[in-house]
């Protein structure tokens, strides 16, 4: 309306997180890591099953922690490329026959490249409109997938069923929990990647671009090749995640990939601190059994009680389980002295 | 010598099982597997409680509030069902998670009127390897009617395609040479319709539909699909689609002054939400198919099934918007595996649910057009098969000709 | 040429429920500087109520009124029990938090009213207007009362104290502090108004796509293209957008040959998104410079 220009000193949408508050201490690492390895030896195939799932959005909010609390970007489209690391997955083992963990870096590199071309317009867009753009990617993917023209690889509407491979070297294991075990060595190998490549030089010119655009771009940190690549490392482990969801749930269909995905993927980043790679998979825990808990209370309002559920943990932790952790830790210090 | 042993124990097993046979009702043998005892009998279901098939969720709420009307009454041969039912938020994932959570965490018995298409396919094929049975699936594709490749699964419904494909062939026969538009949702459920007209008019199919458009349910309004029908200017026009898009169809075309021969499918026929809504002025003429009676249509008020109905929704689910078609199906669907359980007497396992429920004879639950019968054999797992032509006059459906079968296996 | 002049007049018919949303969806931005993504759920709670106090016998006007005035009390009240606790909270949970608004709002209006589709009143009448077809007289009167909300929204923000002093507060809260502003109120405002005009969009959308809950889950991802392509800061821009989002979408449905009918939302989106790194800040926004 007023022809003349605001001028803001913005705040940063996402505060500056240090680096060495992103991950946790090697004590606490392997309590963690001693627990995944040993549960699944004590519950019954539908506990591993949905613990395999736990750990794939798990990688999934880390992908979008990394893009969003890494380098400050916000996105709605996740839904997108992990759709694409799906069916990437599920056309090559069902259409060519390929080994299923061979598919899953293809799936990797695929959306990589898809995320990082995405990133090219994405540059340009920040806060509410990068939002919208990546929202729009998350709306259109669902509709590309019934596309007649990819319909003969794709199953169009009806999806494809996805055969789930059997533990190798005829080791004595279910299906399940071979694939628990498998998706375990693939999120430990991509969370490590991911810790270390957040604490590297592209890690650090990631968070300069976030806590200051215009500032690292002054400090010579090339903002437009760090933000895509941000992009394109973002979807490339979305696209792992995809895959591996692929298989273990047996089938990918344009519903299954819908704006929701996203949404609950935004949800798993917030509760889990965003910023936080360990809370990832606290954020995931939440997006899986929340909605579980809500339906227990009342099937008729589930949704309500899932968003009641959810306020209180903003209203408690606005700064998701991150916040928790902080907590805790002050308190053990306490403890010690 | 393991084997002659082992012979010995299977021999005496046999003759174990044959005495209790001929011993009959004296010595009644029980037969449970997981999931059923003698008091109860434990029953999944998954259903979109949330999300945006969330309207569907009443068939669920119907299901669960039918089975407390049984075990008050004293329950199926003296035990008590319990209805197990999780949302799966219309996501194929999600459907997956909660029905391996139906089986192996809760133990059902059996996982009963899953609704959905994605969900089904992507639960089928888990559930025929755990030789569960997927009773009476709440979808119409014809997938189901396939008992040689999953004889674990068992469809309910009419089939959407063998629906098409009665619409095909009446106009074929009574408005021959027509020119016909399409109008379908871009999802299972649409293609299947336009398939089943597609195989209907067969070599004519290519002369006779002379436009297909398809819509995504995320739009708000349809206005510019039938502009553009309308712009081709055909003398039929099939609407595929859900109840909302179905009265907005109705609507907009009458607001165009456009006055085409209009079709619209059974899943829309409803009068309370589709037809009033769009307004009765604006449906006179429409045509349609059906297999079950309309809660809100005046011509069944007296019909002795409907009042059973009636009775059951005012004392089991007071406040229930009875013009919700969701609440005839769940209704009925709930009956046919009431059915199924009582013909299954004290042999409770999931061979024989499945058995029984394939040699359904002529069955009529109270909310299915008269004439309708649900049939089902060891290769016919298609149980609804029968529709009936109606137009729309006044306020109700008018019936016309006969009840057709619309049987189709898959291929 | 019919059919292109009949999909144009449909496009501007449908842009006008577009148009109506977006206007709401830059009333929030004006006053908290994001969206808000329970907006529309918002406004298809408040078409409800104006839905139930018709069905007791209230007639159209005074619902209208009423809703009117329940749903300002109304935004104000989520905003001071919901998100004032949030305020210094990061800008992603405040996020989260309209997403859990807007499960509650979609799953309350789901048990109380069904899903079941509704026929929603309207008070223009259903007739052709001015000889055509394609226009209805409600879809007239839609753009009528939207062009007439404009003009309001314009006066106000312009040439009012209370819409300067909110656009201040939402652009430079520490300045608008500084010179006496109570930032905090301006915001429940602003969250007021936006819930008054979402339920004026909803109330004239309703007769058209039928109130039931999940009514407005479409309407508002236009609603937000419209406003962002028209810039978020300018109501007129927000308008115009509405109306070009309809146009376009109708016109790449019928022209663009093979994929256009099943892709017209996305090929929309796309063109959206070209406007955007063109133009960041939409047709009519005001660019904004950062300070380092």
């Amino acid at each position: 309306m007023s022809a003349a220009e605001d001028v803001v000193t913005e705040a940063p949408a996402v505060e500056a997180v240090p680096k060495r508050a992103m991950t946790l201490g090697l004590g606490t690492s392997l309590v963690v890591l001693a627990a995944l390895c040993l549960a699944p030896l004590f519950v019954k195939n539908f506990i591993i099953f949905q613990m395999t799932m736990l750990l794939i959005y798990a990688l999934a909010v880390l992908a979008l922690n990394i893009l969003t609390g890494g380098s400050g970007q916000f996105s709605l489209g996740q839904s997108a490329f992990y759709a694409v690391g799906a069916y990437t997955s599920a056309i090559l083992m069902e259409h060519a026959n390929m080994n299923y963990a061979l598919t899953l870096p293809i799936a990797g590199v695929i959306c990589f490249a898809f995320g990082f071309i995405f990133g090219q317009p994405a540059l340009r867009l920040s806060g509410v409109y990068l939002a919208l753009a990546t929202f729009a990617l998350a709306t259109a993917m669902p509709q590309l997938l019934k596309l007649g023209f990819f319909e003969h690889w794709t199953g169009g509407v009806q999806g494809l069923v996805v055969t789930k491979p059997d533990a190798p070297f005829g080791l004595p294991m279910s299906q399940d929990m071979w694939l628990y075990y498998f998706t375990l060595a693939v999120s430990i190998g991509i969370y490590i990647a991911s810790v270390n490549l957040l604490k590297s030089r592209s890690g650090r010119a990631f968070m300069a671009i976030r806590d200051n655009e215009i500032a690292a771009s002054a400090m010579g940190v090339d903002v437009a090749l760090y933000k895509t690549l941000a992009f394109g490392v973002s979807a490339g482990i979305t696209g792992v995640a995809g895959g591996l969801g692929a298989i273990a749930v047996q089938f990918v269909a344009p519903d299954g990939y819908t704006i929701t995905l996203a949404i609950s993927l935004f949800l798993g980043m917030v509760v889990g601190g965003v910023g936080w790679l360990p809370g990832s998979i606290v954020g995931s825990a939440f997006i899986i059994f929340v909605p579980n808990i809500a339906e227990g209370i009342s099937k008729g309002l589930s949704g309500a009680v899932f968003g009641v559920l959810l306020f209180l943990v903003i209203f408690l932790v606005p700064h998701g389980a991150r916040q928790v952790a902080m907590i805790a830790q002050g308190l053990i210090a306490k403890l010690k002295n | 010598m393991l084997s002659t042993s082992t012979t010995r124990i299977a021999a005496f097993t046999t003759a174990v099982i044959a005495f209790a046979a001929m011993s009959g009702s004296a010595l009644a043998q029980k037969k449970y597997d997981t999931g059923a005892n003698d008091t109860e009998i434990k029953v999944g279901n998954i259903m979109p409680y949330s999300g945006p098939a969330s309207a569907y969720g009443v068939i669920g709420k119907t299901e669960d509030a039918y089975f407390k009307m049984i075990n008050d009454k004293g329950g199926i041969n003296g035990r008590k069902v319990n209805f197990v039912t999780y949302d799966d938020g219309y996501s194929p994932p999600k459907a997956v998670e909660q029905v391996r959570k139906l089986v192996e965490s809760d133990e059902v018995l059996v996982v009963f009127n899953p609704l959905g298409t994605p969900s089904n396919t992507a639960i089928q094929k888990y559930l025929n390897s755990k030789k569960v049975p997927q009773l009476f699936v709440a979808t119409g594709a014809t997938k189901w009617n396939d008992a040689k490749n999953f004889p674990w699964t068992i469809g309910w419904q009419p089939s959407y395609q063998s629906e098409a494909q009665i619409y095909a062939k009446w106009l074929m026969k009574e408005k021959p040479g027509a020119k016909v538009a399409i109008l379908y949702q871009n999802d299972d459920f649409g293609k299947d319709y336009l398939k089943g007209t597609k195989d209907g008019f067969g070599d004519k199919a290519a002369s006779s539909i002379i436009m297909e458009e398809s819509y995504e349910v995320s739009e708000p309004t349809i206005d510019s699909h039938i502009v553009k029908i309308k712009a081709a200017n055909p003398d039929v026009l099939l609407i595929y689609t859900t109840p909302k898009f179905g009265a907005q169809t109705i609507k907009k075309t009458a607001e165009l002054g456009w006055k085409p021969l209009q079709i619209i499918t059974n899943v829309s026929a409803s009068v309370g939400s589709v037809m009033a809504p769009a307004g009765f002025e604006n449906a006179q003429g429409v045509l349609s198919a059906a297999y079950a009676k309309d809660g809100a249509d005046s011509q069944w008020n007296n019909d002795p099934g409907m009042k059973k109905w009636i009775e059951f929704l005012d004392k089991y689910m007071p406040g229930a918007d009875k013009t919700d078609g969701s609440l005839v199906y769940g209704y009925g669907a709930a009956q046919t595996l009431a059915k199924v359980l009582e013909m299954c007497g004290d042999d409770l396992t999931r061979a024989n649910v499945m058995k029984q429920a394939a040699s359904l004879k002529d069955f009529t639950p109270d909310t299915l057009l008269p004439g309708v019968k649900i049939n089902t054999s060891a290769t016919d797992f298609a149980p609804i098969a029968q529709l009936q032509m109606q137009r729309f006059k006044g306020q109700k459906w008018e019936l016309f000709g006969e009840t057709i079968s619309g049987d189709i296996a898959t291929e | 040429m019919e059919l292109f002049t009949n999909q144009v007049l449909a496009g501007i018919a449908t842009g006008a429920i577009y148009a109506c949303m977006a206007l709401a969806v830059v009333m929030i931005y004006q006053a908290i500087d994001h969206l808000n993504f329970a907006q529309g759920e918002m406004a298809m709670f408040s078409t409800f109520i104006s839905w139930q106090l018709m069905q007791w016998g209230v007639p159209y006007w005074g619902a209208f009124i009423l809703t009117l005035a329940l749903s300002f009390a109304g935004g104000i009240l989520i905003e001071r029990l919901l998100f004032k606790p949030l305020a210094k909270a990061p800008v992603l949970t405040n996020v989260a938090g309209f997403i859990a608004l807007f499960a509650i709002v979609n799953s309350v209006a789901g048990l109380i009213w069904d899903f079941t589709i509704k026929q929603y009143p309207t008070p223009f009448g259903s007739s052709p207007f001015l000889g055509s077809q394609l226009i209805s007289t409600h879809q007239a009167g839609m753009i009528g009362v939207t062009i007439l909300l404009l003009i309001l929204l314009f006066i106000f923000f312009q040439y009012t104290r209370m819409g300067l002093a909110m656009r201040a507060a939402a652009s430079l809260p520490e300045s608008a502090r500084l010179v006496g502003i109570n930032t905090s109120w301006m915001i429940a405002l602003g969250w007021g108004m936006a819930t008054a005009i979402g339920s004026i969009a909803g109330m004239l959308i309703a007769p058209v796509v039928f109130l039931e809950p999940n009514m407005m889950g479409g309407v508002l991802i236009y609603g937000f293209a419209a406003a962002v392509l028209g810039g978020l800061t300018s109501p007129l821009g927000a308008v115009i957008g509405g109306f070009l989002v309809g146009v376009f979408e109708n016109l790449a449905g019928t022209y663009i040959p093979g994929v256009g009918n099943e892709l017209k939302l996305p090929i929309a989106l796309a063109l959206i998104i070209t406007v955007l790194v063109v133009k960041p800040a939409g047709l009519f926004g005001r660019p904004i410079v950062k300070r380092v």
